[in-house]
């Protein structure tokens, strides 16, 4: 085929503009004489087209500007655009692009923060307003990564609307000149026994599997999340990472007048139209489920080929510019494009391949038909372009040419031709860059300051150690906290021979170069209970986790996506809460010195005035020069006795409000998230770069949601491989040995020392001025989880009780039921799968435990020590000395207690202190964290080896 | 001579790199080879790899056996080539009629990714021969399509021909008859299985290193064979 033949012109000289350039605003109004001779209107009306020369003679003629989303004064302000009103194509186009989804025009004024804070970087190749953006990681090779929301589509169809959610993110990446090489997917659910949970979660994930396996992309990572609040607004967010030769970045420029513009990819269908606009900009409701046909249907095979082909001709290059059609289809990217290079663009619409023959301009121009792709070649490269595309069978169709911009400089006009009907003629940025900007009311919800005083901390906790082991075992089988097997299983993470780190590691890790084993590591966080407690702080320790995530593999973290989910804009509690998060966001990037390189804005998920909590979902990626260094979650068997030291790093204070904990056991929602400290989580990232460089951990794992109990339970089972744990002496009483396992406080992770290099890993940890303490060793012959003093869980038990929930939720397989055997044979004790809804049972009636005959004796810490025959040998000694000993034998117990006069109160510790002052509760300040250097100074003043990084005592009252 | 393994890329393969990685690793020379052209270039043997040919449209592999690559393919494998066929490529050599059966929807429905325990009961092939009998190994197993279906009097033959090349051990992942894993034809040169030994081949990136034998075994068939 061939675009240089141009019949619209040709035969419809007198219905073409004589001046396409010309001035874009005159007075809007019914009559432009110049451009109102030809054929009468009713001719065109008889076509059933809407023509630019009809709209300017019957400028009266209601539309349904309001039906589409778009307000009055949007509406005049098009007609001001054009001097006249706009056709029915012109009124789609301004429609969707003007959309809250396409045009950010409430998030605007706040997302500039990004740039205007962004902290200096030398390997930023593309940054925010590309598709992605894309960072240098070697001389030669760059990185490109952003995560994309699909939220509303999910909700509607489950399966296709996740599907296409990882299809659109992964044209994106495509789009920059990269393989996409991995995905990830943070999801989020209403409650977990909702019964549209069980509709909407199978879907969802069925969608996620079955569009990424198909794909070839490992999935290497991501979240499942269930509370309330998303019960009427699941949150689909997909992550694609893409790898390129830094020579191959593309540009989405329509540049060079004269060069044709293809549409590559599948057939233009009457899917998704109006996606954008009527589905993305306004909130759900009772009608929810007529918009089903909004909803785009995928074919992942269709994408795998737009791959393979756009890869062939960047390789060749054979092409100028390129951009993906995504949301707001051909009008995003023809209008996209030409603004980018400031030209303009001659389209002939019925050359579009259509699925459906009685297709309207509109309809073609608004169309969200998946698996396409726009290019902007030159005319010589053509028949190479489409040979390429012959030899992958996408089809490839020449739709259009660039056009020259004014002789006086201003960019060209965007003109669409529809059977030598000119239905479009517009200036392309008028669409793309003038769109309305809004700064909206905010306000702090009313609700805030009774929300933050209403703290976690003055909930009754559990205080003996019978309590602790069953909030042990209902947490873990809680659904945020619960094995996610169920889901992760149904994903390829194999595919493409490069994973080497996936779910449910800390962070994915893809090696990008097998020669030399350069790779990167990514991790997609969020915690919608911490943000809807202070948006602010929430986000930076969305973005503090992903950091950690990252920085445990070894990896140094360089760049942030995110994605950003909340209700309504027009509420102005709402924005309120979407301007603090992006505040925290680029304050916090600053601090980390790492920037925003691109992301996404999702509003309107509510359901009636309910809104969703504010849900910032970050992603950290992080360059690591040899994967091979990368450090794993769990722990590592060894034989002939031989075992690794344990290490809790950073400061432990009394933060329960916001937590897992909270909201399993009470339902609890309310008081401030915990302390965030970017500093420190940068000194402990750089601390467990070079600890991983040098080979002093053996395993390393961050902990947040569900505190050290969950990291302990997870790294155990990782590897089948138990553990034996000592509470420092200042938790030792009452409720603290529970505040120990179950605060998370932020900036903290677990890791595991292979013996001979403890002393070199503490040294360095001081150095480096991050608080270290141990807390017990790896135990590889008693499969068992220890913690001294309080309770031992055999690791089936813990596998058990941990791998039943998901399965028992959402059905199962054979195997799922085996497991739900096991968690019901394997324990006499409170297995939730046996007690239908764990979530729900804030304290149980304590259970005869065959391990623990002394079970009723909880207030006396000494009886209640384990007695079942395992390795700790302790028995019931005083308090004092148990909880000091995991570990006799290798003489690294923690001291007993720290020397007096160490104990200054941090200003992070004093926050928690004043905090829990007026709990009245069993409880307990440690004033942990001092600086940096006490732990280390403690730990040379009690003079206890290798092991003795002991901090303050707690203040106890 | 290092020994040439072609590694066959239809419309939709997606495990196609890793094949040709795992030959490589093996220490043979990979060589890719592509659906629309019917030469197999000399190849010594052939692998037809895993992921979505042409979509898994009308039936999984039920279009790429028509492909020009797989006349040519069916007719060498019968004269004696090495053929290995993973997930997809099993599915193709199925429908190709050069091994029984098929493989039919997961009985569970769902896709699944999981390391799985293989008992190798046949080393009697090309692809086998440097396991020992009733050794177990670990491999990726990952498949939506990966129940395999056979009448009673196939599978009473394939058992008594020694040609059930794997089975599951500690759970089939996908409803499997006799929980098979892999089968071969009466020669023993092809060879189709349902995990994916070429994603362990690699510490690094695999659960194990016990893929590498499928593909080290192939050579060590190869310098049997007369030229």
């Amino acid at each position: 085929m061939t675009t240089h033949q141009d019949p619209a012109v040709r035969a419809a000289a007198g219905s073409v503009p004589a001046e396409p350039h010309a001035a874009v605003a005159p007075p809007a109004g019914p009559a432009d004489a110049g451009r109102h001779n030809g054929p009468a209107p009713a001719l065109d009306w008889a076509d059933g087209v809407d023509t630019v020369q009809r709209a300017a003679g019957t400028g009266d003629e209601l539309q349904p500007y309001a039906e589409l989303g778009l307000r009055d004064d949007e509406y005049d302000r098009i007609r001001h655009i054009l001097g006249r009103r706009p056709t029915q194509a012109e009124l789609a186009m301004y429609s969707i692009m003007w959309s809250e989804h396409c045009s950010y025009k409430s998030s605007k004024v706040h997302l500039r923060q990004f740039g205007e804070k962004a902290p200096p970087s030398d390997r930023l190749l593309a940054g925010i307003g590309e598709n992605a953006g894309v960072v240098r990681v070697s001389d030669t090779l760059a990185v490109t990564f952003k995560v994309e929301s699909h939220n509303h589509p999910s909700f509607v169809e489950p399966y296709q609307g996740a599907a296409t959610g990882v299809g659109g993110i992964v044209r994106d990446i495509l789009a920059m000149g990269a393989r996409p090489v991995a995905v990830m997917d943070p999801l989020r659910f209403g409650a977990a026994d909702h019964p549209d949970t069980a509709r909407v979660l199978p879907g969802v994930v069925a969608g996620v599997g079955g569009y990424g396996n198909c794909l070839g992309l490992p999935n290497i990572g991501g979240e499942l999340v269930f509370d309330p609040c998303y019960q009427g607004n699941p949150l689909l967010n997909a992550l694609c990472l893409g790898v390129l030769p830094v020579d191959r970045l593309q540009k989405k420029d329509a540049a060079g007048p004269g060069n044709i513009v293809v549409l590559l990819g599948a057939k233009t269908g009457r899917d998704g139209i109006g996606g954008v606009s009527v589905l993305a900009s306004a909130t759900f409701d009772e009608g929810s489920e007529k918009r089903r046909p909004s909803v785009q249907v995928g074919d992942p095979f269709i994408e795998k080929l737009l791959i393979e082909a756009c890869l062939e001709l960047y390789d060749a290059e054979l092409v100028v510019g390129i951009q993906d059609l995504g949301g707001a289809g051909l009008t995003c990217a023809l209008t996209e494009t030409a603004a980018s290079a400031g030209t303009g663009m001659r389209v002939w619409l019925e050359r579009v391949p259509l699925r459906e023959p009685s297709m309207e301009p509109h309809e073609i121009l608004a169309s969200e038909s998946q698996e396409r792709m726009l290019l902007v070649v030159t005319p010589e490269k053509l028949e190479a372009v489409l040979k390429t595309a012959e030899k992958w069978g996408v089809l490839a169709t020449a739709i259009g040419e660039v056009t020259a911009p004014a002789p006086d400089g201003r960019p060209g006009r965007l003109l669409v031709t529809w059977n030598d009907h000119v239905v479009v003629d517009v200036p392309p940025g008028s669409l793309v860059d003038d769109g309305p900007v809004y700064a909206r009311p905010m306000r702090e919800p009313a609700d805030l300051i009774l929300l933050q005083a209403d703290r976690a901390e003055t909930l009754p906790r559990p205080s003996n150690p019978e309590a602790l082991r069953e909030t042990l075992l209902r947490m873990i089988a809680s659904p945020n906290l619960a094995d996610k097997t169920w889901v992760t299983e149904q994903y390829d993470r194999y595919v493409l021979g490069n994973t080497v780190l996936a779910q449910p590691e800390d962070s994915g890790v893809i090696r990008i170069d097998e020669q030399s084993g350069l790779g990167v590591a990514l991790s997609v966080d969020g915690n919608g209970r911490y943000a809807r407690l202070d948006p602010y702080q929430g986000t930076k320790l969305a973005l503090a986790e992903a950091y950690r995530n990252v920085a445990v593999t070894g990896a140094k973290p360089i760049a942030v996506t995110n994605c950003l989910n909340f209700g309504s804009p027009e509420d102005p509690g709402v924005m309120w809460q979407f301007a603090e998060a992006v505040r925290g966001l680029a304050d916090g990037c600053l601090e980390l010195g790492i920037p925003v390189t691109g992301g996404n804005v999702s509003f309107y998920n509510q359901t009636g005035a309910a809104a969703i909590h504010p849900t910032p979902v970050v992603g950290v990626l992080g360059v690591l020069d040899n994967v091979a260094d990368r450090v794993p979650m769990g722990f590592v068997p060894r034989t002939g006795g031989d075992h690794d030291q344990l290490f809790l790093l950073g400061d432990t204070h009394v933060e329960l409000s916001g937590s897992e904990w909270a909201w399993v056991t009470h339902e609890h929602l309310g008081g401030m998230p915990p302390q965030v400290d970017l500093g420190r989580e940068r000194q402990l990232a750089e601390l467990m770069a070079e600890a991983a460089r040098v080979g002093h951990l053996s395993s390393a794992h961050d902990l947040s949601d569900g505190g050290l109990a969950q990291s302990l339970v997870e790294s155990c089972l990782r590897r089948g491989v138990g553990a034996r744990v000592g509470v420092p002496e200042r938790f030792a009483d009452g409720s603290l040995p529970f505040v120990f396992l179950y605060s998370e406080s932020a900036g903290r992770v677990l890791v595991s020392v292979p013996r001979g290099h403890e002393k070199a890993f503490t040294a360095l940890c001081t150095e480096r001025g991050v608080p270290w303490e141990q807390i017990g060793v790896t135990d590889p012959t008693s499969d068992a989880l220890d913690v001294h003093g309080q309770f031992r869980i055999g690791l089936d038990e813990l596998r058990a009780v941990h791998t039943a929930t998901l399965p028992r939720l959402f059905g199962g397989s054979e195997a799922a039921q085996v497991q739900v055997e096991a968690a019901r044979t394997g324990t006499t004790t409170i297995a939730p799968a046996t007690a239908g809804q764990p979530v729900d049972v804030p304290e149980r009636e304590q259970p005869a435990d065959a391990d623990d005959p002394a079970g009723e004796a909880v207030a006396a810490p000494a009886t209640a020590a384990p007695v079942s025959g395992g390795p700790v040998s302790g028995g019931p000694e005083t308090r004092a000395a148990t909880a000091a000993g995991p570990d006799a034998s290798a003489g690294s117990a923690p001291a007993p207690a720290a020397p007096a006069g160490s104990a200054p109160t941090s200003d992070a510790a004093s926050g928690a202190d004043t905090a829990s002052a007026a709990g009245g509760h069993d409880v307990d300040v440690p004033t942990a964290g001092s600086t940096p250097q006490a732990g280390a100074d403690d730990a040379a003043a009690s003079g206890t080896g290798d092991g003795g990084g002991q901090r303050p005592t707690p203040d106890q009252r | 001579m290092t020994a040439r393994v072609g590694v066959v890329t239809f419309p939709g393969s997606l495990d196609d790199g890793d094949a040709a990685r795992a030959v490589r690793i093996a220490g043979a020379e990979p060589v890719r080879l592509w659906h629309g052209d019917p030469e197999l270039h000399g190849v010594d043997a052939v692998v037809l790899p895993g992921g979505f040919s042409y979509g898994d449209y009308l039936r999984c592999g039920a279009i790429a056996r028509f492909a020009p690559v797989m006349e040519t393919l069916v007719d060498a494998a019968r004269g004696g080539l090495p053929v290995l066929g993973i997930c997809n490529g099993f599915q193709i050599l199925c429908e190709a009629h050069l091994l029984p059966g098929a493989l039919t929807r997961n009985q569970h429905l769902h896709f699944r990714n999981r390391d799985q325990v293989l008992r190798v009961e046949s080393a009697g092939t090309a692809w086998t021969n440097t396991f020992q009998p009733g050794q177990e190994i670990l491999i990726p197993v990952k498949n939506g399509e990966g129940c395999y279906v056979a009448d009673t009097a196939t599978l009473d033959e394939l058992e008594a021909d020694g040609r059930v090349v794997a089975r599951y051990v500690g759970g089939n992942p996908n409803g499997s008859q006799r929980d098979i894993a892999a089968i071969t034809n009466a020669a023993g040169n092809v060879v189709g299985i349902m995990p994916h030994p070429e994603h362990a081949v690699e510490a690094l990136t695999g659960p194990s290193l016990d893929g590498l034998g499928f593909f080290t075994s192939v050579l060590k068939h190869l310098v049997g064979t007369p030229a």
